[in-house]
Parts: C-alpha cells; sequence; structure tokens
C-alpha cells in the first residue's frame, strides 16, 4: 500500500529516491569492505592494501566452488570467507608480523606488492574479461517499490551488509573477546603477561579481516564482472572512506560507508563524470578540517 | 680392385644427395633484411582478452602465411603494453621507433591512444595499422598517409547495429557513454544515424572511464526517459557489467531493448549465453563463418594457445600485417623500411584477400572496406560447442559498410 502511495509522487522526486536507495546499496559494500580495512588497522596497526585482491578472490574462490565442485552460492557465503581468511593468515604468519615493529609504510608497501602479484597470477589464469556468476535461484527477480523496481538481490546485499558490520561492531566493541583484541592493541606485553595469547589473537584478527573482505567478494559475484581487477576498482575509494570516516573507528567507517554510498548515488543524477570525484572531494574536506576523520580519535 | 655395383651405387646416391658447388659458382646473397613490427595494446587491463596475446599470436601466424621469410625478408615481432594510457602509447612507439627500428606499429586499442600514436607514426614516417581503435576520426580529420584504419570503426557500427534496431522499431534513444574519445565517437555518430533515420535522442550519461563498475545508477536513469533503446556506447568491461546489470534490473522485460554497440565474442564469453543471448552485435569475423575463417582459427589458436578464440580484433592484425608483408615483398623490403608512406601507398594500390576478412580494399583515406556482420547471440541451447555463440542475421556489403568517402573530411582526399 505504501508503494502505491509513493509511486503517485512526481517523477523527478521518485528518481531521487530511486539514486539514493542504489546509493545506499553502493555504500553497504563500501561500509563492509571498508570494515575490514577499520578491523586491521584499527587492532594491528597495517594498511592492508591487499584488500581490494582479498576481496576478488573472494568473488573468484565463489565461482571455482560452483564450477569445480558444484558447491552452490549460499555454501561458498561461508567457505569461501573461510578459505581466503585463511590464505590471510598464512601471508600474516609469514610476512606481515615481521614488520608490526617498523613505521606504517613498510605495511602499505608490502601488502601493495602483494595485490599486484595476486592480481597478476589471476589474470594469467583467467583472463581480464570476467567469468559469468548468476544470480541465486531464491533471489532473482525484483520488487516493485512504487519508486523503482529493486532487484531482489541487491536488498539481500543491503540486509547482509549491514547486518554483518553490527554483528562485528557489537563483537568488537561490547564482547570480551573485542576487549582483549582492543587491549592486545594498546598494551600488548601487558595482556600477554596475563595469559592471553596476544600473537595468535592477532593474527586470527587479521584473518578475520580478510575474511570480511572475501564475504564483500562473493556478494558482489552475481552483479560485478567477476574479474581480476575488480578489487582494483573499489580499492581506492573505499580506503578514502575510511580516511573520512578514522582510520581506527569501527563506526566511523560503517556510517561513512553508507553515507558516501548515498553522497555518489546523487552525484551520479546530477552530475554523472564527477561521479567518481565526489568522495575524494569530501576526504579533502575532512582532511582540511578535521585530520583525525569524522569519527577518528585525534 | 673390382668395383662392387651396390658399392658404386651407394656412392653415387651419397653424391646426389650432398649438393657441392665450388665456392667461385656459389651465388652471392644479398643481406637479409629485417621489418620489425611492434605489436601495442591492452596487455593487463579491460581489454586484454580483445587484444593482448592473442594479437601477438595473429601476428606471428600472419608472417607464417605470407611465407616472406623463404624469400630472404627476416621478421621481427616485439609487444608492449599501453595500459589504456595515452602518454605510455606515445612514450613507447616513440622509443619503438627511434631506438629499436620497429618500422610497424599494430593493434593500438583505445581510441585516446590510437589517435596520439597516429600523430607520432606519421611524424617519424613510419606505418600504423590500427585493428582495434574504435574512432572513425581515424579515417575522418585526422587521417594520415602512414596510417590505415583495419577491422572495424564507429560508423561502421551505428549504420549496422544502430541501424537494424531502428529499422525494427526503436526510435528513441538514451545512451550510456564511456567518458572518452571512443565513447563519445560512437555516441556521436549512432546519434546521428539515429535522428536521419527520424528517431529522437532523448538525452546521455557519461560514465567514468575507466573504473566504472557500477552501472545501475546510469541504467536507472537510461529506464526512467522511457526510451525505447539504450544505448551502450562503451566496450570490454563496461559492456560486460552493463548487460549484466540490465538484465538484473530487468531492463529489457520493461520493454526497453538494449542495444550493444560494440559486442565482441570475447566478451559474450565472459556473459556466458544465458545473460547474453538475444543481444543483436556486429562484428566482422566470426571463427565459424566459413571454412577459411576456421582453418584460420586453428592456425592461431596453436600459434598462441592463450585459449581465447580470436575476435575481429585479432583476425584483424592478422589480415593487416599478411597485407604489410605482401606489400613489402612487393616492392622491396629495404624500400619499406625507408619510407612509411610509400609502404602503405603501395598496400592501398594491392587490392586484399586473406582467410580473414576474404576480399577487400584499403581506400584513398586509410579505410580498409570488408562486409560487415550482423549477429544474434544464440540461446544456451542453440550452442553446440565452446564458442559456438552467434547465429548470422544479415550481412552489409564491403561498400556499403563503411561511410562515404566523401562525408568524412579527411584531408587527404581531394573533393
Amino acid at each position: 500500500m505504501i508503494f502505491d502511495l509513493l509511486e503517485q509522487l512526481p517523477p523527478g522526486v521518485q528518481d531521487a529516491m530511486g539514486q539514493a536507495t542504489l546509493g545506499l546499496i553502493n555504500g553497504a559494500f563500501y561500509a563492509l569492505l571498508s570494515l575490514g580495512l577499520a578491523v586491521i588497522f584499527g587492532l594491528l596497526n597495517i594498511i592492508n592494501f591487499t584488500h581490494g585482491a582479498q576481496f576478488m578472490m573472494g568473488a573468484f574462490v565463489a565461482w571455482m566452488l560452483l564450477n569445480w565442485a558444484g558447491i552452490g552460492y549460499w555454501p561458498a557465503l561461508i567457505i569461501a570467507p573461510l578459505l581466503v581468511g585463511l590464505s590471510g593468515v598464512i601471508i600474516e604468519r609469514l610476512m606481515i608480523r615481521h614488520l608490526y615493529k617498523l613505521d606504517h609504510l613498510y605495511g602499505l608497501l608490502l601488502t601493495f606488492g602483494l595485490a599486484l602479484v595476486i592480481e597478476g597470477v589471476f589474470r594469467n589464469q583467467f583472463g581480464s574479461s570476467g567469468l559469468p556468476y548468476q544470480v541465486p535461484e531464491a533471489l532473482r527477480g525484483a520488487s516493485d517499490l512504487g519508486f523503482m523496481f529493486l532487484p531482489n538481490y541487491r536488498i539481500w546485499i543491503a540486509v547482509a551488509a549491514l547486518g554483518v558490520c553490527i554483528a562485528t561492531w557489537v563483537v568488537i566493541e561490547k564482547t570480551k573477546l573485542g576487549a582483549y583484541l582492543r587491549a592486545a592493541t594498546e598494551r600488548p606485553e601487558l595482556v600477554q603477561a596475563f595469559g592471553v595469547n596476544v600473537p595468535r589473537m592477532i593474527t586470527l584478527t587479521y584473518g578475520a579481516g580478510v575474511a570480511l573482505a572475501a564475504l564483500a567478494g562473493v556478494l558482489a559475484a552475481p552483479v560485478y564482472s567477476v574479474n581480476p581487477s575488480m578489487g582494483a576498482n573499489f580499492i581506492i575509494t573505499v580506503f578514502a572512506v575510511v580516511v573520512i570516516g578514522g582510520m581506527g573507528s569501527i563506526m566511523g567507517s560503517i556510517v561513512t560507508g553508507f553515507s558516501m554510498g548515498l553522497i555518489e548515488g546523487l552525484t551520479r543524477v546530477i552530475y554523472p563524470p564527477g561521479s567518481a570525484v565526489v568522495i575524494f572531494v569530501v576526504m579533502v574536506i575532512v582532511l582540511l578540517t578535521r585530520p583525525s576523520g569524522l569519527f577518528g580519535k585525534a | 680392385m673390382m668395383l662392387h655395383r651396390r658399392g658404386l651405387m651407394k656412392a653415387a646416391g651419397l653424391a646426389a644427395a650432398t649438393p657441392v658447388l665450388p665456392a667461385a659458382i656459389r651465388p652471392a646473397r644479398a643481406q637479409a633484411t629485417t621489418l620489425k613490427i611492434g605489436v601495442l595494446n591492452d596487455q593487463s587491463g579491460l581489454y586484454r582478452d580483445l587484444t593482448g596475446q592473442t594479437s601477438v599470436a595473429a601476428v606471428r601466424q600472419a608472417i607464417v602465411d605470407s611465407g616472406v621469410t623463404a624469400r630472404g625478408i627476416s621478421v621481427e615481432v616485439v609487444s608492449a603494453d599501453h595500459q589504456n594510457k595515452p602518454d605510455v602509447g606515445v612514450t613507447v612507439s616513440r622509443q619503438w621507433i627511434d631506438r629499436d627500428g620497429v618500422d610497424v606499429i599494430v593493434d593500438v586499442p583505445t581510441s585516446s591512444v590510437a589517435l596520439a600514436v597516429n600523430t607520432v607514426v606519421r611524424e617519424k614516417n613510419k606505418v600504423f595499422l590500427n585493428s582495434t581503435a574504435a574512432t572513425a576520426d581515424l579515417t575522418g580529420p585526422q587521417c594520415s598517409p602512414n596510417t590505415i584504419h583495419w577491422t572495424y570503426d564507429t560508423w561502421m557500427l551505428a549504420n549496422s547495429t544502430g541501424g537494424a534496431m531502428v529499422k525494427a522499431g526503436g526510435d528513441t534513444w538514451f545512451f550510456i557513454t564511456a567518458d572518452y574519445a571512443f565513447g563519445h565517437a560512437l555516441e556521436r555518430d549512432t546519434a546521428n544515424f539515429v535522428r536521419n533515420a527520424g528517431g529522437r535522442v532523448l538525452g546521455q550519461v557519461r560514465t567514468p572511464f575507466p573504473g566504472t563498475t557500477d552501472f545501475s545508477s546510469f541504467l536507472q536513469q537510461a529506464q526512467s526517459s522511457r526510451a525505447k533503446v539504450i544505448g551502450l556506447a562503451n566496450a570490454g568491461g563496461d559492456t560486460i557489467n552493463s548487460i549484466k546489470q540490465a538484465a538484473e534490473f530487468g531492463v529489457t522485460r520493461r520493454g526497453a531493448k538494449l542495444g550493444g554497440l560494440l559486442v565482441f565474442i570475447t566478451d559474450v564469453h565472459a556473459l556466458g549465453l544465458a545473460t547474453a543471448q538475444g543481444i543483436v552485435l556486429t562484428e566482422t569475423f566470426y571463427w565459424d563463418l566459413n571454412d577459411r575463417t576456421r582453418a584460420l582459427t586453428q592456425r592461431i589458436n596453436a600459434q598462441g594457445n592463450t585459449g581465447i578464440y580470436p575476435a575481429m580484433s585479432h583476425a584483424g592484425c592478422y589480415s593487416a600485417v599478411l597485407h604489410y608483408l605482401k606489400a613489402a615483398a612487393d616492392m622491396g623490403a629495404a624500400q619499406a623500411k625507408a619510407s612509411g608512406v610509400e609502404a602503405v601507398n603501395r598496400m592501398k594500390a594491392m587490392p586484399t584477400d586473406d582467410d580473414a576478412f576474404g576480399p577487400g580494399s584499403i581506400r584513398q583515406d586509410g579505410r580498409k572496406l570488408h562486409p560487415a556482420y550482423l549477429f544474434e547471440v544464440k540461446a544456451p541451447g542453440e550452442s553446440k560447442g565452446p564458442w559456438d555463440y552467434y547465429k548470422l542475421l544479415g550481412t552489409t556489403p564491403a561498400d556499403q559498410a563503411f561511410r562515404p568517402l566523401a562525408d568524412g573530411q579527411c584531408p587527404l582526399v581531394r573533393s
């Protein structure tokens, strides 16, 4: 019934509402990806440039599970993040842990190089045009919201991303495990003295951040072309989102992700060629006025 | 000593089998001239599959098929990645020509790079055989005596695909355009065509290039305009994402048609037939079109082993290099090396015929002429094997497929 009412609104308003909805859904992706980055930076002090490549790996693992093992979308939502998270754990153990005591830049360089290598390997194997991945049966079709037809799958993306973001925030801010994690970041020696295995916790945290990226990848596979550079296209924007939100703030990255998606969506109506740039304009303004980010601790 | 007959026969056989010429009679061998061909394309970005290493394989096959090595001309092939950036393309071209002695630059997708390389090659008097860039300006205001535009261009696409859709009732259009030289050219040529056929263009939206992955917002704007046809003035990864997301948003279910103005077989492969079925597109080469194309495809696949069946872009590289080598053998390799303009003039004077495009010719403004084929993508049930994707809807003969010579505003054409 409310949808019938919405259909009565003037066309211009309907268009704007449609674009705002699409923008919010894109924002869900930004929120999920920047959440993983914020977790890794906030708790480990590592600028994880490999995040985009790990997002891409999530989508590719979902494709591989479907085409090589017959495992469909729903199990892949769990299995792909686990597998890619495992690869993250291995990377952390072998390479990243040696950099904790050094300047941030070394972590950035290492993860950036890893991203290039991973992308290159996948491109060599799978080409650049991408691979087909269908929307799962249960989520096909679209719903008439009155002001627009919204594909059911996009609604699922928004709901799933929001759910995961809130769950992650709750774990980190409201549970004992989260408290240990936050304490370990500030005083690792002290926490270790209390008998908590800090190195293992850090490794698993990195793996969890990577798993979040891979989950975003599985969510993206049916709607975006599954190709090796899909992560590279996202990662720069996601970094801007994290910087705007405040590098260590979990809630900041969630709220900023959704709002930047909204702003980008509205720019696409008002001035489409500027839609790629508007988030960076916001970032510049934020850095000039509040350098630690909107929600960051100074 | 008795000469056994068997021994004598053996000795005679050996003598006959070993040609021995006294040094005085051995003919003097001229120093073999080396022609150097540079394949400049996208090896790592969104156009990698429709050019990349498969183009290099096509060029190598053309060298083999030309038979010039046996006639004393040796040919070397180098390749490089221009990353779809004009400044990289220009730097590599200059370096190739000035430092490495490259005579011919082949392929070059991405219209902005092609236009830049066009200028460099003209300045240095070498040869530019462009197979994959789309802008019809290469034989229009930017035409050059050193350049031949092979394979296809935006005018041909507008004429063939655009024309077919307008005839089928699509008289209102909305364009989703990649915001650079190619997208603008394709949109302009198709819009002209639509207006001349009595249709209307309701609007357009320019999408940032490269890097746009989500077209949902632009498709939404296209749907709001209520246009009967949504024209996709983009290529490669952009087209794949647009089509995939158009299917997701049910664009065609609400009555609008999707005009894929530039779609290659590699894009259809990436989309899968379930999503791509029914799309109408134009290519000038299809691997399964006839016996000649099938045989050529087998040779190129064996040469390159990239797993990618040749699209028209790769076929263009093959055909262009084959014809260049024919011309070079005809006029003498040293003369071909010395002047790009002379080599191109010789290529224009000779009719072409190859397994890729069949018989064709090259026009005064540098436009290569051959038939254009309108295809429709098969449904999954209709496909009988790997890469069996197209059914032929119609053919535009070579003399009607491309923009008339007088309309191009090419300075080389005396009006």
